[in-house]
């Protein structure tokens, strides 16, 4: 039986969506690969919002605007936020 | 244990791991491919039961009301440890903060910054108040909604100050807000249960025409309970980390 991803009719050629879905996951993977590789951690915090908007539009192109929404608020603004203010508070004795 | 020894047992372990998973990569479907019968069945059904064209919300907040209160409660009990561990109880003494870096320089708020975050603060409001109630017609919900109503607070922060963001939230009203939600959707499900329902049962008129803000029951009612229910623990967590910080930029 075909499954909502398949049998969801596209606006677009099929062929095309399948380029933007591969783009989207090496835009991802290498997103989530910087976050590890930077070592500055103000520069981290921003390095992971820019991934969580990759991964927000990651999940609008796989048809799920509803995760997109979460992953936005979440991932993009309030995940960074906490982290931002975690540093402010521990900032001396890290370095 | 010798450094050898260690690369040895990882090297094992990896192996292991290496092999399970492509084990499980193997067998799974076909990408895209999914071979259960639960989502065409609910597809099929869910708009003409429940009125609600929002499909995920009608899954979240109907068919599967009951997980989304448990996941609603996770939410509410990291909301509480956060302030339970941050806020001073009593027979507790808050110790007054020294600053540790007083050495570094706390650059003030550039003019650019407190024009976009005061532009940005109504629009999002809007867009979290127009997501949180529109669950029941297109993919957005009360989480989203009330996720982006807390970043409306954090703007506020960033265009002013603390005390600006204390006098828009103070902690008892923010308190009893993500309480009323929390438990405003526990008791939704109770009051089917009084009128001799199941658990969550959606009790209230479905609506005439599938789509329209005003349809599918309590699938609205919910979101909206969620929708402040996380706003309000979004906003106490951030707040409560917000003070902590500043008691160590302002006290010594």
């Amino acid at each position: 039986m075909n499954t909502l991803a398949v049998s969801t009719p596209y606006t677009v050629p099929v062929a095309m969506m399948d380029v933007l879905q591969v783009t989207l996951l090496v835009l991802v993977a290498a997103g989530a690969t910087a976050v590890v590789l930077i070592r500055d951690r103000v520069r981290q915090v921003l390095m992971l919002s820019i991934y969580g908007v990759l991964l927000a539009v990651l999940f609008l192109a796989f048809q799920a605007p509803d995760v997109t929404l979460s992953e936005l608020t979440i991932g993009a603004v309030l995940l960074p936020i906490v982290i931002l203010l975690t540093l402010a508070k521990v900032r001396k004795r890290e370095q | 244990m010798t450094p050898a020894q260690r690369r040895w047992i990882f090297l094992v372990a990896a192996t292991g791991l290496a092999a399970f998973y492509l084990w499980g990569l193997s067998g799974l479907p076909g990408f895209g491919n999914y071979p259960g019968p639960y989502g065409p069945a609910i597809l099929r059904v869910a708009v003409a039961q429940t009125n609600a064209t929002g499909v995920v919300s009608a899954i979240n907040f109907d068919y599967r009301g009951f997980d989304t209160v448990g996941e609603e409660f996770i939410l509410f009990v990291a909301a509480t440890g956060v302030a339970i561990v941050l806020r001073m109880l009593r027979g507790e003494r808050e110790r007054s903060a020294v600053d540790e870096a007083a050495d570094r320089d706390v650059p003030p708020t550039s003019s650019a910054v407190r024009m976009v975050a005061l532009l940005f603060t109504g629009p999002v409001v809007l867009a979290g108040w127009w997501l949180a109630s529109h669950a029941q017609t297109d993919p957005s919900g009360g989480f989203q909604g009330g996720v982006m109503l807390a970043t409306a607070f954090v703007l506020i922060y960033l265009s002013g100050e603390f005390l600006v963001f204390k006098r828009f939230s103070p902690a008892d009203i923010t308190d009893a807000v993500e309480a009323v939600g929390a438990g405003g959707y526990a008791a939704i499900g109770v009051s089917a249960v009084a009128m001799g329902l199941a658990y969550l049962k959606d009790f209230l008129p479905l609506g005439q025409v599938p789509g329209a803000v005003s349809s599918s029951g309590t699938i609205a009612l919910i979101s909206f309970f969620v929708g402040i229910e996380v706003a309000a623990a979004f906003i106490l967590i951030v707040a409560e980390l917000l003070e902590q910080t500043l008691l160590i930029r302002q006290g010594g």
